[in-house]
């Protein structure tokens, strides 16, 4: 009884958020400037990108699933676009090509997790090394690509300002209660939590399970191609080779961090911004202070591994809930 | 008449004379065949650290060509951005024992004792715009220091009296052969200026959007902000989108190979001033330098030399046609 009562006060969302405002507080006092509404702006602009994409991750854990594919997707289908608007292809085509890239390699996904039955965590792994190899050999010959002139008509997606708020923030914002209505209140939404939940059950009461993974990814993609073009438009140029980066372990830090768990059915979006929150004022607070790069990565681990600590003290792995193959 | 005949005599010579240089005009050239039979049969490696960047396409386009003119077989072996796969490279290299190995180092470590291996076997090798610390026959590249000296003068002339003074510097991974040498030669400036204000020293791993993110955030600390030295053009195109976004004048100089790109935007403004390593002049270099240490037949390790590369300077004053090379024009 207590414990349950513990469970439900002290969750990992709220020592995320508590160490989130305790830092938030540190740096307004000690670092002059930190509240300056341009410089918190500044910092909700840097982790939008993480966030957006955080949050099409989130589709995929809620529903005990991982989309390691969609840095690769992120970077390919945007640097593809790009590489045909430089090629002459008119930039809106070019963007409904590259959306179409994106699509089909989540539905990809979809298909071999769901009626192929691979496990999440190797078909889109393998995914992730498709989407790139095959971007690179066949479509896109460097690795960086920069924007055309002709991409000036969409600078404002990665570039623009709405009453002074950067474009990228808003986006985030819109795929946040998007994402939190589509959760909430359609069928679908409660289909990916209830399959989260207990597969076996929710496919015995009914519930299209199949139809439902492939729908979870090629939201993710979807959402990987918008924070992509986001990424393209706001720097001018998409390096392909993010996809071999740490950025994937990035966005599932701000997943597992915000307190989805792996296990699936838990959480929302609102665990997704409150994991990107922390990193935000962690990174922002860090440069301000002009603190070596070296030490910054130590600083990173150590305070997201403190996070985790305390929750499993506070929240013990239970052994009878805990489900087979939880990692 | 005796004038006339002389005359006559003359023609008849110089015609003689002609007829004779004529064919005495297709001199031989004996080192001719030596310089062929030099190279028919040999193989030249390259390890870089991937392909796909503008930098290593442009060399070995340059080095493919060589190859192809002179009878050579030019192989690439990618490893990709890993060290570790770089390091297996050049292990099986050494077995396979290439004439020449031309690496492209990820940093001062990695490659250094499997490079004084190669040479023990008698491979030549040949490093490029990224040293070790192993000195091998030949290396080819950039004077880093001499780049950050001159970005870090690019930007105090800028940042002088009747600004703030305040300057940041853009590093890329403040380990890597290059970053630590242009870090070197910008201490060698900033010493000699103690009016400069060095605010913020931060890497952005090669990546735009980081760059982007931290410039941004040191121009909100320090709106008075009066230049920034970047370490690589690819990456500071984040770095002026966010200077772009803060609607402030702010000088940013940048350093890299010259790509078309580099033109563009010191052009449009986006780069005040572009230190540029022409690489299309260092695939020459190298290329030289595979015809040095093949003909020259000393064994692998014995010669140190060192060729930097020149660098221009980039700016709206000094632009001009062909001042840039374009990645997609090179031959497949």
């Amino acid at each position: 009884m207590f414990e349950r009562i513990s469970r439900a006060s002290i969750s990992q969302e709220k020592i995320v958020l508590l160490i989130a405002v305790l830092l938030f507080c540190v740096f307004s006092v000690s670092l002059k400037g930190f509240v300056s509404s341009g410089n918190l702006l500044t910092l909700l602009r840097s982790v939008s990108t993480l966030g957006i994409l955080g949050i099409g991750m989130a589709f995929l854990v809620l529903g005990r699933g991982i989309d390691l594919a969609i840095v690769a997707i992120y970077s390919a289908s945007a640097g593809w676009t790009l590489h045909l608007a430089n090629g002459g292809v008119s930039i809106w085509l070019a963007m409904v090509l590259g959306y179409l890239l994106a699509l089909t390699a989540g539905v990809l996904s979809g298909v071999l997790v769901a009626y192929v039955e691979i496990p999440a965590l190797f078909a889109t792994l393998g995914m992730a090394a498709f989407v790139f190899g095959f971007v690179r050999y066949a479509l896109v010959p460097l690795y960086v690509v920069y924007m055309p002139a002709s991409g000036a008509s969409i600078a404002w997606i990665g570039g623009g300002f709405v009453f002074g708020v950067p474009v990228p923030i808003l986006f985030f914002a819109l795929i946040a209660v998007l994402g939190f209505l589509f959760l909430r209140f359609t069928k679908p939404g409660r289909f990916i939590y209830a399959i989260g939940d207990n597969f076996a059950a929710a496919r015995i009461s009914g519930a299209p399970v199949r139809p439902i993974i492939i729908l979870q990814y090629a939201i993710s993609a979807t959402i990987a191609y918008l924070a992509g073009i986001i990424t393209a438009t706001a720097v001018s140029a998409m390096d392909t080779d993010v996809a071999n980066s740490s950025m994937i372990y990035d966005i599932i830090l701000v997943v597992v961090l915000g307190g989805i768990g792996l296990s699936g059915g838990r959480g929302g979006i609102r665990n997704v911004i409150v994991g990107t929150l922390l990193i935000g004022i962690l990174l922002n607070g860090m440069t301000i202070m002009d603190i070596e790069y070296t030490l910054q990565n130590v600083i990173r681990s150590l305070i997201l591994l403190i996070a985790i600590v305390i929750d499993s003290i506070i929240n013990p792995r239970d052994e009878q809930i805990a489900q087979q193959g939880d990692i | 008449m005796k004038k006339r005949i002389f005359t006559a005599l003359a023609a008849a010579l110089t015609l003689s004379g002609m007829v004779g240089h004529a064919v005495a005009a297709g001199i031989d050239d004996p080192r001719r065949d030596d310089y062929y039979k030099t190279f028919t049969g040999k193989t030249v490696a390259f390890v870089p650290v991937a392909m796909g960047i503008d930098l290593t396409e442009g060399w070995a386009s340059v080095l493919k060509q060589q190859a192809d003119a002179l009878g050579m077989k030019f192989e690439v072996r990618d490893p990709h951005f890993s060290a570790d796969a770089g390091a297996q490279v050049i292990t099986s290299l050494i077995s396979e024992k290439p004439d020449v190995l031309i690496v492209h180092n990820p940093d001062v470590n990695s490659y250094a004792k499997l490079l004084k291996r190669a040479e023990e076997a008698g491979i030549h090798v040949i490093q490029v715009n990224m040293r070790s610390n192993y000195n091998s026959d030949v290396y080819v590249g950039a004077d880093w220091i001499a780049i950050g000296e001159a970005e870090t003068q690019a930007v105090v002339d800028k940042c002088g009296a009747g600004t703030s003074g305040k300057v940041a510097i853009l590093e890329g991974v403040p380990t890597s052969g290059s970053d630590s040498g242009m870090r070197k030669g910008a201490e060698h400036i900033l010493n000699k200026h103690p009016e400069i204000k060095l605010v913020s020293d931060q890497g952005a791993d090669w990546d735009a959007a980081k760059a982007h993110t931290i410039v941004s955030t040191v121009i909100q600390q320090n709106p008075d902000l009066c230049g920034v030295v970047g370490f690589w053009d690819v990456m500071d195109l984040g770095a002026a989108a966010a200077i772009k976004d803060s609607g402030k004048q702010i000088v940013l100089v940048t350093s890299g190979g010259g790509e078309q790109m580099a033109c563009d935007n010191v052009e449009k403004g986006v780069f005040q001033e572009e230190i540029e390593y022409n690489v299309m002049q260092q695939g020459r270099d190298l290329a030289d330098m595979v015809a040095m240490v093949l003909e020259d037949g000393q064994p692998a390790g014995k010669q140190k030399v060192v060729i930097y590369s020149p660098q221009t300077r980039l700016t709206k004053d000094t632009l001009h046609q062909g001042a840039c090379w374009s990645a997609k024009s090179l031959p497949k």
